[in-house]
């Protein structure tokens, strides 16, 4: 049992010397004649939760298409701990939005946990023991010891993102990379979900993902990049999700946005500091 | 029942009873990846396209085996990469603008067949028969399955990892892009080799049934591969064995029969059968 600690990063256990940190820097990306994002730079820690928020077509997915290595940028570099990311792919974990994925497909829970492991264990033969303990940990920690046999499809809408959580934890990596996790999920399912995540970074992961939602966006994640095509604001969510930043990415439609008297009530409390 | 014996002594019997047993297993066999795609219009809409590739290989180079085979691939291709460029190049859908070309190359693929005196010969290609393959027909039959089998079951990890989640392979190093590609070449290879058997109407449901009845049987992946590849063959066979006392034209009976197969797990599949739903 022991060895097999060693073997998994956890995170929590490890010595980050420094933090690892994920830095972009300077950089475009588009497709076609459209530039979706200009100029870009920031950089975070492992350890924090990140919240991409913005109006539709800000480049929240542009973003996390570049962080998954889906799109290369024009210009500008990402690197992790100071290497490109694209070298460091087993360190990147991607979550899709659950309306993406045919639920009809004919895979198993575990089935699909163990597809985290297919690309350390290669082309051939079954899982060995160290690939199937892991599978069987990541179960476990995800609460779907007792769904492992079930359809994918036959979960509720929070297991299923739990399924996926648990390949990204089968993968090891470090980055957790998830395109609106939150979409669609019922007020328990969105609190269990931000509970899982913020365990999950406190065991040093990084976990980046994008978010439409003001209102939850502030007690969920610790962090808020707010884009428009280019940086608006980055930081702690409360500081960033203030009225004047959110007009100046959301434009004038944002008045009559029903979240804004909830944040009006988070952004003062965050601005005493 | 004697008959049936003497009628399996024939080299013709022997051969068209093997063709079908291997060219409904390697259908059924790459079936899955039509399933799991979601692609089976597209798929239908090929085998149609194939016409005109045939045509035209016999107008140019004569009724020779290999030029009409790779004349299909060439046709098969151009149609399919053709209707993306155009739905990518104009405002067209590319369900549309597949529909309008497929039926455009065959309508040329007929009517240079007819001009070239080869009526029986359309036939043949339309709805299959294949009583009339030769050896080389079958050799090219084994060497499609082998192939299918063979790249399905050497790639099956990154390949179910594409089919499930293409975004997620893409991030793990899988070259989704290349997988795309060479699951649309192996299906037009199987798609041209049942052509001969079954004929560009009815290949279609070769290269789906099968894994749509283990679909509805099973919630496990690799299960849809080779039971599909054992339903294409046992049914194929048995079709082979049906048609003959019936005097049933043997491209038909096999989808028929797959027909039936599919039905029959239509209703009483334990998990996801009509009946066990109405419960």
């Amino acid at each position: 049992m022991n060895k097999m600690e060693d073997h998994i990063c956890w995170g929590a256990g490890h010595h980050h010397e420094g933090g690892h940190v994920l830095s972009v820097q300077g950089v475009c990306a588009g497709y076609g004649r459209v530039e979706a994002l200009h100029e870009l730079s920031f950089a975070v820690c492992c350890g924090r939760t990140l919240a991409l928020v913005g109006p539709n077509g800000a480049g929240k997915s542009t973003l996390l298409n570049l962080l998954a290595g889906l799109l290369r940028p024009r210009s500008g570099e990402i690197l992790w701990n100071g290497h490109p990311l694209t070298e460091n792919r087993h360190e990147i974990a991607y979550v899709p939005q659950r309306s993406e994925v045919d639920w009809r497909f004919p895979l198993t829970v575990r089935g699909l946990v163990e597809m985290g492991r297919f690309p350390a264990a290669g082309l051939w033969g079954a899982l060995n023991a160290h690939d199937r303990g892991i599978v069987d940990r990541a179960l476990e920690l995800m609460g779907l010891g007792d769904l492992q046999q079930r359809q994918i499809g036959a979960l509720s809408g929070g297991q299923q993102q739990r399924c996926f959580l648990a390949r990204a934890l089968a993968q090891e990596a470090h980055i957790l990379l998830l395109d609106e996790p939150f979409t669609g999920l019922d007020v328990p399912g969105t609190e269990s979900l931000a509970e899982m995540l913020r365990t999950l970074a406190g065991e040093g992961r990084l976990v980046i993902a994008s978010h439409h939602d003001l209102h939850t966006a502030p007690a969920i994640f610790d962090d808020c990049l707010l884009l428009k095509r280019r940086m608006i604001a980055f930081g702690p969510t409360a500081e960033v999700l203030t009225p004047p930043n959110l007009e100046r990415a959301f434009g004038a439609l944002l008045p009559l946005h029903p979240a804004l008297p909830g944040l009006c009530h988070v952004a003062p409390s965050a601005s005493h500091e | 029942m004697n008959e049936l014996l003497q009628f399996l002594q024939e080299p013709i019997a022997q051969r068209s009873l093997w063709a079908c047993a291997v060219i409904g297993f390697s259908n059924g066999f790459m079936s899955a990846l039509v399933v799991l795609r979601r692609s089976a219009l597209q798929i239908g809409t090929l085998s149609c396209a194939l016409l005109p590739g045939i045509a035209l290989a016999i107008l140019l180079f004569g009724l020779v085996q290999l030029s009409i085979l790779l004349g299909a691939v060439l046709a098969g291709l151009m149609v399919g990469l053709g209707s993306l460029f155009v739905s990518r190049t104009s405002r067209m859908e590319h369900d549309t603008a597949l529909s309008i070309l497929h039926t455009t190359a065959f309508a040329v693929g007929y009517i240079i067949l007819v001009q070239l005196g080869l009526q029986q010969k359309v036939d043949d290609w339309l709805f299959g028969n294949i009583m009339s393959m030769s050896n080389l027909d079958l050799t090219i039959a084994y060497a499609t399955g082998a192939i299918a089998v063979l790249g399905v079951t050497v790639l099956r990890r990154p390949l179910i990892l594409y089919l499930f989640d293409p975004r997620a392979a893409a991030t793990m190093g899988i070259p989704a892009r290349a997988f795309s590609y060479g699951i649309f070449a192996l299906l037009i290879l199987v798609l041209v080799s049942s052509l001969q058997a079954v004929g560009a109407f009815l290949t279609l449901g070769l290269l789906v049934a099968p894994a749509a009845t283990v679909y509805l049987l099973t919630d496990r992946i690799g299960w849809m591969f080779w039971g599909g590849g054992l339903i294409g063959g046992l049914g194929s066979v048995a079709a082979f064995f049906l048609s003959f006392p019936l005097g049933w034209h043997l491209g038909a009976t096999i989808i028929l029969v797959l027909g039936v197969i599919f039905l029959t797990a239509y209703i009483f599949s334990p998990k996801y059968g009509l009946l066990s739903r109405r419960k």
